[in-house]
């Protein structure tokens, strides 16, 4: 988990599962939570990531999500993308059934 | 099999009702994350990479049909159609929702089943041998002990809270199938000096972090002291164990610290002081109420080599080849134990779908006495199926997937879930055991290289069992790049051994030719008769390592 986080990151997002079933999401720039990193707020620099971070807060408190963190986003062939394989897994679903998770349901994009 | 009494049915019924509470208020926002999550844990339900994730317990890897069957139907109504049969002989489903945990565990019990004890800083799943009460030489079925073991060990008040978990394993035979000396407490049912059965209890063996072979610290124990000399071992562990160091809080760090000769000792006086007022002995008429539920089944007077086996060999050769490498010898003539292999090239190690379970209970029906057994290497076995019915038995495991002939084999592995689904992975596991059985797909190949038993981890706590493999296999974490670190020599058997590293790890794109490279070594230096760990032992590491770095 937090060992994933790059502190040296510049440019970040912030993810999470939702209570209810698990699910990943990601925080949006209004606040919410989307099942989908394209939907996700992006943080430029330490101090922003911190506010972003600090965003999740009343879902938190509201228990709608369990476990918020940092995690660092990349730029590749134009688009952003999770740095990390593990990042790269939770938004996609497992590599090894490309029938599971959101891989299969439409939400990578 | 073991089935529940009032007691345990109360129990179970009553957990239930429990953690239900305690989901619906966290579901209403009522606890914390932090005062839920030991809640959970004490309940199998963890929280992975994509959702949640529950390990429901399968006592000694023993199902019944119908439980089979319920464990299908859990996994179509609230997973995704499928289970993964681990290496503590237990099913995890990887997708539940929580609010769906309370009628998955109301249908769990219904079968006599529940998630208690898969996780949390207590006494686990005891395992054992999965050839249990059908090997020619074990001393007595090892279940009858693993279950009385179970009992005692359920919610026990003063072991609940252990410095850290506790995994017991238990054999009847002297082949070790049950990785005995790589448990916390690994026993061994042996013949006492008045004929009857007594246990030698290996102590402070494991796996993760910090590698350890078990030590015999008790020998010979009776039956009737079986229970107050664990509970000593477990009184030791407790008062000494690491509490404020999670990397040292297994007993095996104690065990290693102290040395084996002051364990026994602290273990004997603490095993004294129990009886300072008259014996504490597990009563002979307990013991016998156990037993009973694992007398054998009403086996039929039948042959061995029945003729219509013979001719079904000649005309099947696939069927032949299944028979050598998947089907076992049975202590009763006439019979056969089936193993069924959940590693199909292309699959997912353990793995089995919803109509696969239901497939295997219907065979077990029709087979074997409606019974199932879950292996540590992640494959399942029907024990009693009489030679006359192997062949209609395979067809319908080969229709359906199941009847891959590749039984301890290189394309036979332990794979750990990895990356792919666990929260504590660095790497990988799964599609690096995919991309070597694919590699290796041949069936001639397989053969010809004979007993290879590969196990991956994709992380340092070695779910995998890489420290045991023959050839294993750890995935690391360098930068957000994956890396896989091979070990050669490790054995679970009876001749328990650890790996010796190689080396340098190897990139995702390399491992499977490092694999390649190392079967290669053992091929051209083996002896007539010699399987790849026998090479191994002979010539050491040098001549693997000299040619799996020769172009570096």
């Amino acid at each position: 988990m937090a060992q994933h986080s790059n502190k040296m990151a510049q440019v970040q997002a912030v993810t999470a599962n939702r209570l209810i079933d698990g699910v990943v999401v990601y925080l949006t720039a209004k606040g919410a939570w989307s099942e989908k990193l394209a939907d996700a707020a992006i943080a430029e620099g330490k101090e922003a990531a911190e506010a972003l971070l600090a965003k999740a807060n009343p879902a938190l408190e509201q228990q709608e999500i369990v476990e918020p963190y940092l995690f660092e986003i990349a730029e590749e062939d134009g688009t952003l993308v999770p740095a990390s394989v593990r990042e790269r897994i939770r938004m996609a679903g497992p590599t090894v059934r490309l029938d599971l998770g959101k891989q299969a349901e439409g939400k990578t994009a | 099999m073991y089935r529940y009494d009032e007691f345990d049915h109360a129990l179970v019924q009553d957990r239930v009702k429990q953690f239900s509470g305690q989901v619906q208020r966290r579901l209403a926002g009522e606890i914390t994350e932090d005062e839920f999550k030991p809640l959970r844990l004490m309940n199998g339900v963890y929280l992975q990479l994509h959702a949640y994730m529950l390990r429901v317990a399968v006592p000694y890897g023993t199902l019944s049909s119908r439980q089979m069957r319920m464990l299908a139907h859990i996994a179509r109504k609230y997973d995704k159609g499928y289970g993964h049969f681990t290496t503590r002989q237990n099913i995890q489903y990887n997708w539940p929702a929580l609010k769906d945990i309370p009628a998955i565990l109301e249908d769990l019990a219904s079968v006599e089943m529940h998630a208690l004890q898969t996780s949390g800083n207590c006494i686990r799943n005891v395992t054992s041998d999965q050839y249990a009460g059908v090997a020619a030489n074990e001393v007595e079925d090892p279940r009858i002990w693993s279950e009385i073991i179970r009992q005692w060990s359920t919610l026990h008040p003063e072991f609940s809270f252990l410095p850290r978990k506790f995994k017991f394993a238990v054999t009847g035979a002297p082949e070790d199938r049950a990785a005995i000396r790589v448990h916390d407490i690994g026993i061994e049912l042996v013949k006492g000096k008045d004929g009857r059965t007594a246990f030698d209890i290996y102590v402070g063996g494991g796996q993760g972090r910090t590698p350890m072979i078990g030590k015999l610290i008790g020998k010979a124990i009776s039956q009737e002291n079986l229970l107050t000399y664990l509970e000593a071992i477990m009184r030791v562990y407790n008062m000494h164990g690491r509490r404020d160091h999670l990397f040292k809080s297994r007993i095996k760090i104690l065990v290693h610290t102290i040395g084996e000769e002051e364990m026994r000792r602290q273990v004997e006086e603490e095993f004294a002081a129990m009886q300072k007022d008259g014996p504490v002995e597990l009563p002979k008429a307990e013991i016998e109420r156990i037993q009973a539920y694992f007398a054998p089944p009403a086996y039929e007077t039948l042959e061995n080599d029945p003729a219509e086996l013979n001719e079904a060999f000649e005309k099947t050769p696939a069927f032949a080849r299944w028979v050598k490498q998947n089907v076992a010898a049975h202590k009763v003539p006439g019979y056969a134990i089936a193993n069924i292999s959940l590693k199909p090239v292309g699959g997912v190690a353990g793995d089995a779908s919803s109509e696969q379970m239901e497939k295997v209970a219907e065979l077990a029906d029709a087979y074997s006495f409606s019974e199932i057994r879950v292996t540590h290497e992640q494959n399942l076995v029907l024990a009693d199926v009489p030679q006359k019915d192997l062949f209609a038995l395979w067809q319908e495991l080969d229709a359906n997937g199941l009847g891959t002939p590749n039984l301890g084999l290189i394309t036979d592995q332990i794979v750990c879930p990895g990356l792919d689904y666990c929260n504590l992975a660095n790497a990988r596991s799964i599609p690096i055991g995919q991309a070597i059985a694919k590699k290796f797909e041949d069936l001639d190949r397989q053969n010809d290289i004979g007993e290879l038993k590969i196990k991956i981890s994709g992380c340092i706590n070695a779910c995998g069992h890489h420290h045991v493999g023959h050839i294993g296999i750890l995935g690391v974490d360098k930068k957000g790049t994956e890396f896989y670190q091979v070990s050669l020599g490790g054995s679970a058997d009876e001749k328990t051994s650890l790996g010796d590293i190689t080396g340098p790890a190897f990139t995702e794109d390399k491992i499977v030719g490092a694999v390649e490279n190392i079967v290669e070594t053992y091929l051209s230096e083996r002896q007539d008769g010699e399987r790849f760990l026998d090479t191994y032992r002979r010539i050491g590491m040098k001549p693997f390592k000299e040619k799996l770095y020769a172009a570096h």
